[in-house]
């Protein structure tokens, strides 16, 4: 015993050396494919050009799903990174109510986010009781398909416009050869690819009466029983696509090999990294060319609390720092993503993120999943995508039935 | 246990001049420490935890005041994924258990029919056991890849319709885990096996084959009854091993295609920290304690109810 | 606890004496061809994976789209060994699994040597000094080795904090458990206690006793004792659990994902990772070259203490 403790004040000697007042901060997010790492790329190259700290990044491979229970844990197990990616929505919740997370208000007051944060909805999911915790950072959306011009060309049909002409022209790309939607097989590509079936085919009002006021009489009910037949069949273009990560799913669409994907706009970034061009090469539908709207949930820090002030000065920097013009422009052309700031300019931005944009202009906006449901209820509807999508003996009515079970009991 | 009876009348001597009876051996029981603390704390106690807080609504956080009764336990088993992850494990633990068993012994008696390069063949066939199960469930996740591996090689020799696509089909994915999972583990239980039939005393040998008694017959009715003790071990560790299924399935499927390879410790974990409901994990994690003491008990019960009528 | 956990020091030494079975009658018999045959068989199934890492890992990426997973490399590269110690990337770290062994070797001889001194002191303990309720306290060691790890994970977490504040406390200086590697080592020491105590008590308990008595006529102490008399005896059983715990702890995924950050990842953990974040197209002879990095350290413990590591096993396979 006596050995360890002496090794154990010796460690504690050391880290506490260590901590002078240009600090290191870790910042964890779950940013790893090409495009991804490309645009987080952005901001730690601005943290350490800009400020005395340095950006120590702790990127954690898999996805969301592999990344927020590590977070999460280190958080409560009271090693606390300095910065760290959430999907802002009901994710922190819990954290923030335990009074984990530091508080922001005075940098976003300071920094009139109030008046720049483009649409006002991203602050509010950052909000409880009226204190800030976290700084969104970028709009995702993902209401998209994507077609890969060259597996239509080969099949000899012409690039659809629209669901309905892509089912339609989904028989002809299988006899080509071609798989036709690409489907990644983690659970939350089935659960989101089915949300933007739901928007497109159910409609918007149906789509909020079930995610936002949890009416599960709607979700079981005929026009929902649509959005699960159109999912079934769906399920049937998918069958042959047998790759895990969606960047997987994506690079089929890039080389050709599948039709389409329905996928958020994140998706634009591997198009980039692959030297292809919007309208050229590949087009993107938003709402799946039936429904022009967008939802804006997407990705935010949050500063878990620490004792030291001087790491907590350097966090109020970061934080400022993630929203200003500059970053903001080149951390979200990387990434595909739209900026939270109405006020910049993005002349280079390409043909589908000026899509975005003027959706989002027009102010048809949707709230995401993750800051209508908790955590549980997202896992619960996400189990059940997953098996249905890859399931073929699983009936739609029965997937129905299950999905409006768990609206009823939804949080 | 007996050896050590002896030693008991020496220390008590020994500390018999000293007054109280709490600091007899009180080296011994400082240094027992560590051992106490474990054993009381973590094993007793965290697993007691559990146990309280999975008849609580705890989210992200423990709430241990948000009683609700056998609610986690309600949704626990009206859950569609929790079946399959406990049909799963059932198969795959009655599968790996046999051929375990059946493999190892095999091997091991082979072994021991005096063969050349013996050390040869126990080295090829213990090596994987050394492997992590994430290491393992990535080489077999490669093998299994149906465009590169063995389904394509097949089809290369000339036969164009074979198709053996394990991890991509929800039927039979559970079967690809289980070749790999044998592959890593049964090269153990060959081991354990020729250990016992080391033990095997060699006039039994003799007089089996003085009656005429052909080999087989050897093993079946006399060999492997002889053995029991060494089979409960076996089985044991087998059972014991197979409820913390994770690594490997984590490593070759991610539980996929669909929720077809999920298993409970899978289950449990993602509902704790990626779901942000803890009382559903604890509640998932006390169901497989439960089902580790169903396999525990009647064990010990054998032991040690054995050992007492000796 | 048993017949079988008593007499394991025989048993083990009884498996490397030389077969018992049978004797075949002459070389080549039809029996004789069938039972080598089978072996030969076996050994494939068995030794498959390992030259598919290999030939696959020596190959560059298009002869891999070409080929079939079985084919020798025509040109052997080691490219995807150089990229997988060094390159590969998770996210835009891209230090490859280098930084993973490094942290493997931190967590691997800290824990080692803590498991092993506390588990070999717990079994003389209970084996020559046994005291009120150290059955009991065995009996429930024993028992926690069949406890999922499901069931004391997050505990472990709210003890690690604590444990953690609590030498903050102390020292005055802001100390963590959860998330170091003095975390993992202590939760490594835990669940390596059970098997390791018990070997250790069978071993010491099948030592002579009149050692024992005669150092205590001689007034020796409990630490004397120890020091002097049972470690100098017990070389063999301190390897056989050297060889355990460090194949044990090397291949540990699951208290490495959860207890500690990237920074200080295993190996393993690392290894999964960098297999799982794809960057455009799987590099799959990077990952297998990955793979067999990460496989290389039991690998080769168990190809170089070869019996060793047999007996270790026979050994450890009686915990029950």
């Amino acid at each position: 015993m006596k050995f360890m403790r002496n090794a154990l004040v010796g460690t504690t000697a050391l880290c506490a050396a260590t901590a002078v007042s240009a600090a290191d901060l870790e910042v964890t997010h779950w940013w790893t494919s090409g495009g991804e790492a490309a645009a987080v790329a952005e901001f730690a190259k601005a943290f350490d050009d800009k400020t005395d700290h340095t950006w120590v990044d702790g990127a954690i491979a898999g996805s969301g799903g592999t990344a927020r229970p590590i977070i999460i844990s280190r958080i409560l197990g009271g090693d606390p990174m300095h910065a760290t990616q959430l999907n802002h929505g009901r994710q922190a919740e819990e954290l923030i109510e335990a009074g984990l997370m530091l508080d922001l208000t005075d940098v976003a007051e300071a920094e009139g986010w109030k008046d720049l944060v483009n649409p006002t909805s991203l602050l509010d999911s950052c909000t409880v009781d009226g204190r800030i915790y976290c700084a969104p950072v970028n709009i995702h959306s993902w209401q998209w398909i994507w077609l890969s011009h060259k597996a239509f060309d080969d099949a000899g049909v012409s690039v659809p416009t629209s669901w309905d002409e892509y089912v339609a022209a989904a028989p002809a790309l299988e006899s080509a050869g071609k798989i036709p939607l690409a489907m990644g097989q983690q659970p939350w590509q089935s659960n989101g690819a089915f949300g933007v079936m739901a928007i497109a085919i159910a409609g918007i009002d149906a789509w909020s009466e079930v995610n936002i006021n949890k009416n599960a009489e709607v979700a079981g009910g005929e026009t929902y029983a649509k959005v699960f037949e159109a999912a079934a069949n769906a399920r049937a273009f998918a069958e042959k696509s047998n790759v895990q990560d969606w960047n997987q799913a994506t690079n089929l669409v890039i080389t050709g090999q599948a039709g389409a994907q329905i996928m958020g706009d994140w998706a634009q970034g591997e198009f980039q990294v692959a030297g292809q061009t919007a309208g050229q090469d590949y087009t993107c539908l938003p709402g799946l060319g039936v429904n022009e709207i967008i939802s804006t949930g997407g990705d935010a820090f949050y500063f878990p609390k620490q004792d030291d002030p001087a790491i907590e000065a350097a966090q109020k920097e970061m934080a400022a720092l993630l929203l200003s013009s500059e970053v903001q422009v080149n951390f979200n052309l990387k990434k595909g993503s739209l900026p939270v700031r109405g006020d910049v300019d993005l002349a280079a931005a390409n043909d589908c993120m000026k899509k975005g944009l003027e959706i989002l202009a027009s102010g048809a906006i949707l709230p995401d999943g993750n800051q209508t449901f908790s955590p549980d209820t997202t896992g619960q509807i996400e189990d059940l995508m997953v098996e249905f999508w890859n399931d073929p003996s699983y009936s739609a009515a029965d997937a129905q039935a299950r999905y409006a079970e768990i609206i009823a009991d939804a949080d | 246990m007996a050896v050590t009876e002896g030693v008991r009348p020496v220390a008590e001597r020994t500390s018999a001049k000293r007054p109280n009876r709490l600091f007899k051996n009180m080296t011994a029981k400082i240094a027992s420490i560590p051992m106490i603390l474990t054993a009381l704390v973590v094993f007793i106690g965290c697993t007691l935890w559990t146990i309280y807080h999975s008849f609580t609504k705890s989210r992200l956080l423990p709430a241990p005041d948000k009683w609700v009764g056998w609610d986690q336990y309600e949704r626990l088993w009206n859950t569609r994924r929790w079946l399959v992850s406990i049909e799963n494990l059932a198969i795959y633990g009655v599968c790996s258990l046999v051929l375990s068993l059946v493999i190892g012994f095999t091997l091991a008696a082979l072994l021991d029919r005096k063969i050349r390069g013996e050390a040869v063949f126990r080295t090829i066939f213990l090596y994987p056991f050394a492997l992590s199960f994430i290491v393992t469930g990535l080489v077999w996740q490669w093998i299994l890849n149906p465009q590169f591996g063995i389904q394509q090689v097949v089809r290369n020799w000339g036969w164009e319709g074979f198709t053996f696509d394990p991890l991509n089909n929800a039927e039979i994915v559970i079967y690809g885990i289980l070749i790999a999972g044998i592959w890593q583990g049964s090269g153990f239980i060959m081991v354990i096996m020729l250990a016992g039939l080391r033990g095997i005393d060699q006039d039994i040998w003799k007089a089996s084959r003085v009656e005429g008694i052909p080999a087989w017959k050897t093993y079946i009715f006399i060999i492997i009854p002889m053995m029991r003790p060494i089979f409960v071990t076996a089985l044991v560790l087998i059972a014991a091993g197979i409820i913390k299924v994770y690594d490997l399935v984590v490593a070759q499927t991610s539980g996929g295609p669909g929720i077809a390879s999920e298993v409970p410790a899978k289950y449990v974990i993602e509902k704790m920290f990626q779901a942000q409901n803890l009382g559903q994990g604890f509640a998932a994690s006390t169901m497989m304690l439960v089902s580790v003491l169903v396999v525990l008990i009647p064990w010990a019960y054998l032991e040690f109810g054995g050992k007492r009528r000796d | 606890m048993t017949d079988a956990t008593q007499t394991t020091p025989q048993r083990t030494a009884a498996a490397m004496s030389g077969p018992r079975g049978p004797k075949p009658r002459r070389r080549i018999t039809p029996s004789n061809i069938m039972l080598y045959s089978i072996l030969f068989v076996a050994s494939v199934y068995y030794l498959l994976p390992l030259y598919v890492m290999v030939v696959t890992s020596l190959k560059g990426m298009p002869e891999i789209r070409l080929g079939n997973v079985f084919s020798p490399p025509v040109e052997v590269t080691f490219e995807p060994w150089v990229k997988a110690w060094s390159e590969a990337c998770t996210g835009i770290n891209c230090d490859g699994l280098s930084r993973g062994f490094f942290n493997s070797v931190n967590i691997l001889i800290p824990s080692v040597v803590l498991s092993i001194a506390i588990a070999s002191v717990n079994g003389y303990a209970l084996a020559n000094w046994k005291f009120k309720g150290s059955e009991v306290f065995f009996t429930i060691l024993i028992f926690g080795a069949f406890i999922p790890y499901q069931v004391m994970i997050y505990p472990i977490v709210i003890l690690l904090r604590e444990m953690g504040q609590g030498i903050s406390a102390v020292t005055g200086t802001d100390f963590r458990l959860m998330g170091s590697l003095w975390g993992l080592v202590i939760v490594h020491s835990i669940f390596g206690m059970p098997i390791l105590t018990l070997l250790f008590r069978n071993y010491f308990t099948s030592l002579p006793d009149e050692l024992f008595k005669a150092a205590r006529v001689d007034g020796v102490g409990f630490w004397g004792i120890y020091f002097r008399i049972m470690l100098p005896m017990s070389l063999p059983i301190f390897v056989v659990a050297i060889i355990l715990q460090v194949t044990g702890i090397w291949n540990d995924f699951l208290f490495g994902v959860i207890y500690t950050k990237p920074d200080t990842y295993p190996m393993t953990v690392q290894l999964n990772n960098i297999v799982n974040s794809v960057q455009g197209v799987k590099e799959y002879n990077v990952n297998m070259a990955a793979t067999l990095l990460t496989g290389l350290v039991p690998l080769v413990i168990y190809f170089v203490s070869g019996k060793l590591f047999v007996r270790g096993i026979a050994a450890g396979a009686v915990k029950g």
